[in-house]
């Protein structure tokens, strides 16, 4: 378990935060820039002092201000990937990825070599690495210092679209490959949809919600920040088979309700993560025949809002998720929708967001 | 090609200058390291005292040597008494004048340097777990290195024409501590030398000049092997 609770006055800003996050799977501190997120991971490092507060994992304290316990950077054992790679110049590639390595981590240097595509740099110097490149590299050498959590900020900023793409998915694969702890800052919702497992709500120097990813994405009241996500939902799903006639995967929820993606690869017990917009659920009070949806869940209202732009958000109930649909005023009072009534959610679109093995759960 | 009397003044000059340097190559990184990169109480002060030999007039360090130093001061008695060294009117002594009066230019160049180094590649290297001694040998001190031979190379030519501390600290001794500029020096208060001193002139452009190529060929050099890209 990581906490951090922290208090520092930074000019006028003030940092008051709070934050509990198991130490396990990525955790996404999330916020617009200026919130505070890289000040709470530059604490966590060691990097900066907190005026008052704690900060630990597990029992492990790193800062106990009432104890007057600082533990320096050096001895946290903390992997920081910086947003610019920050190599060391006058090192080659591999000088860089030796330079904190840990004793015995020999064995897993041409494992993550191998994982980051870095083998044919090895012998470089990093003034001639291309941004991409660079940040690779800077990922591998703080994960060999074999860290108990790798704090990672805003590692994808300032490359452009492909490579941003590229680098995303190596952190995926390595996410997926080295099981380690993984703290994420961010104010990028696609990043975010594609590698966390968890979200803190970073806002003006404070934590004002953390949970899981997709119980975070349901909660209406959190809309407005949350905004950038496009009001999607994220659906937990295990693979059950591929259909080669239609073309299409089938999955399983977790309240044993079916549902089909166009075909995705994959292995038995995957569990993955699909992506469903707001405005791609349809909602039927009985089950509809002749109709093009393949998808249609049974469901139960759990929470019916008032949303943006004067429409009417629902969260639906299907077993332990929840997915969210949006309906004008109108057809909410034409079907007569209200808390607690069956329905029908028929999906248009789905999609993949992300793939996970099943260590996940 | 050149005399006795100046091969001896030459070989004198760059044993000196060069004993100069090597000994306040340390201590002079240490305290440009402690200007770049803290604050304290009394920084300034430390500053303006390590800045006092440029501004000075030389005659007034090297009398202030003497006055710290001679063999009826407190610490020059002792250094007599404990270790058997005198400093001064030896070449030891004209050494130390060349190297307090080159002190504050290697500090000044060592210190641009450290303060060019790139704060966040240090922490970077707290985090992958490097204390602060591997941190400053390994990260700080080898990016810093252009800056130390410049400022080496500043203080070696500084030295090499110290004058004015030398003389009063150290005195004009053929052979111990008459070094060029001293040479130089004499041999103009004799009359119908003229064409020596012009040769000894000579030396001491050719020996600056030669300094002066080698510290920006190995700058050049140096970064070169630290960013691939001007390479």
């Amino acid at each position: 378990m990581l906490e951090l609770n922290v208090t520092k006055q930074l000019g006028d800003f003030t940092l008051d935060a709070n934050l509990k996050a198991p130490a396990q799977g990525v955790t996404a501190l999330f916020g617009q820039s200026g919130s505070g997120k890289t000040s709470l991971l530059r604490m966590l490092a060691g990097l900066d002092r907190p005026e008052h507060g704690l900060i630990c994992i597990d029992d492990t304290v790193f800062v106990d201000t009432e104890r007057r316990l600082f533990i320096p950077p050096h001895k946290r054992r903390l992997g920081v990937v910086f947003q610019e790679a920050l190599l060391f110049p006058h090192y080659s590639v591999r000088g860089n990825l030796e330079y904190g390595m840990a004793v015995g981590a020999k064995a897993e240097f041409d494992m993550l070599v191998e994982l980051l595509g870095i083998e044919h740099l090895l012998g470089r110097m990093p003034g001639v690495l291309s941004g991409g490149e660079a940040r690779r590299v800077a990922i591998g050498r703080a994960l060999l210092t074999k860290p108990r959590m790798l704090l990672m900020d805003e590692p994808l900023t300032g490359l452009d679209g492909a490579r941003k793409q590229e680098l995303l998915s190596y952190i995926m694969r390595l996410t997926h490959e080295v099981d380690i702890p993984v703290l994420f800052v961010s104010h990028d919702t696609q990043e975010v949809m594609a590698i966390a497992d968890r979200l803190a709500l970073v806002e003006k120097g404070r934590v004002v919600a953390s949970g899981e990813l997709g119980a975070m994405l349901t909660q209406s009241e959190l809309s407005a920040q949350l905004g950038g996500f496009a009001a999607t939902s994220l659906l937990k799903a295990r693979w059950t088979a591929h259909d080669d006639m239609t073309g299409l995967s089938w999955f399983e929820l977790d309240d044993g309700q079916r549902l089909a993606l166009s075909r995705v690869e994959c292995v038995a017990d995957d569990i993955l993560h699909i992506q469903v917009n707001v405005h791609d659920v349809a909602l039927a009070l009985s089950r509809p025949t002749g109709t093009s949806f393949i998808n249609m869940l049974d469901a139960e209202i759990e929470a019916l809002t008032e949303g943006q732009q004067g429409g009417v958000e629902l969260t639906l109930r299907l077993g332990d998720q929840c997915l969210r649909a949006q309906v004008t005023p109108y057809v909410a009072d034409a079907l007569g929708l209200r808390e607690g009534l069956p329905v029908i959610a028929l999906i248009r679109s789905a999609s993949l967001a992300r793939q996970r093995r099943s260590r996940a759960s | 090609m050149l005399t006795d009397l100046e091969w001896e003044a030459l070989t004198l000059s760059l044993r000196i200058s060069s004993v100069a340097v090597a000994a306040i190559l340390i201590p002079g990184i240490c305290i440009a390291w402690v200007l770049a990169r803290h604050e304290f109480r009394g920084k300034a002060m430390l500053d303006g005292l390590i800045h006092l030999p440029l501004v000075l007039p030389p005659v007034v360090v090297g009398y202030l040597l003497l006055v710290g130093l001679g063999r009826r001061s407190p610490l020059g008695s002792w250094l007599k008494d404990t270790f058997d060294i005198s400093l001064p009117f030896t070449w030891q002594g004209a050494a130390l004048a060349g190297g307090v009066m080159a002190f504050p230019l290697l500090v000044r160049a060592v210190r641009l340097s450290l303060e060019a180094v790139d704060p966040r590649l240090e922490a970077a290297a707290h985090t992958l777990g490097a204390g602060h001694l591997r941190v400053f040998l390994t990260i700080t001190l080898p990016l810093a290195v252009p800056g130390i031979l410049t400022g080496g190379v500043l203080a070696f030519a500084r030295s090499l024409s110290e004058f004015g501390a030398t003389i009063t600290f150290a005195a004009n001794i053929p052979d111990e501590t008459r070094t060029l500029p001293l040479a130089l020096y004499t041999l103009i208060q004799m009359p119908g030398r003229e064409d020596a001193a012009a040769r000894l002139c000579v030396v001491s452009i050719v020996v600056a000049m030669i300094s002066l190529m080698a510290s920006e060929w190995l700058a050049r050099r140096t970064r070169k092997r630290l960013g691939g890209r001007d390479a």
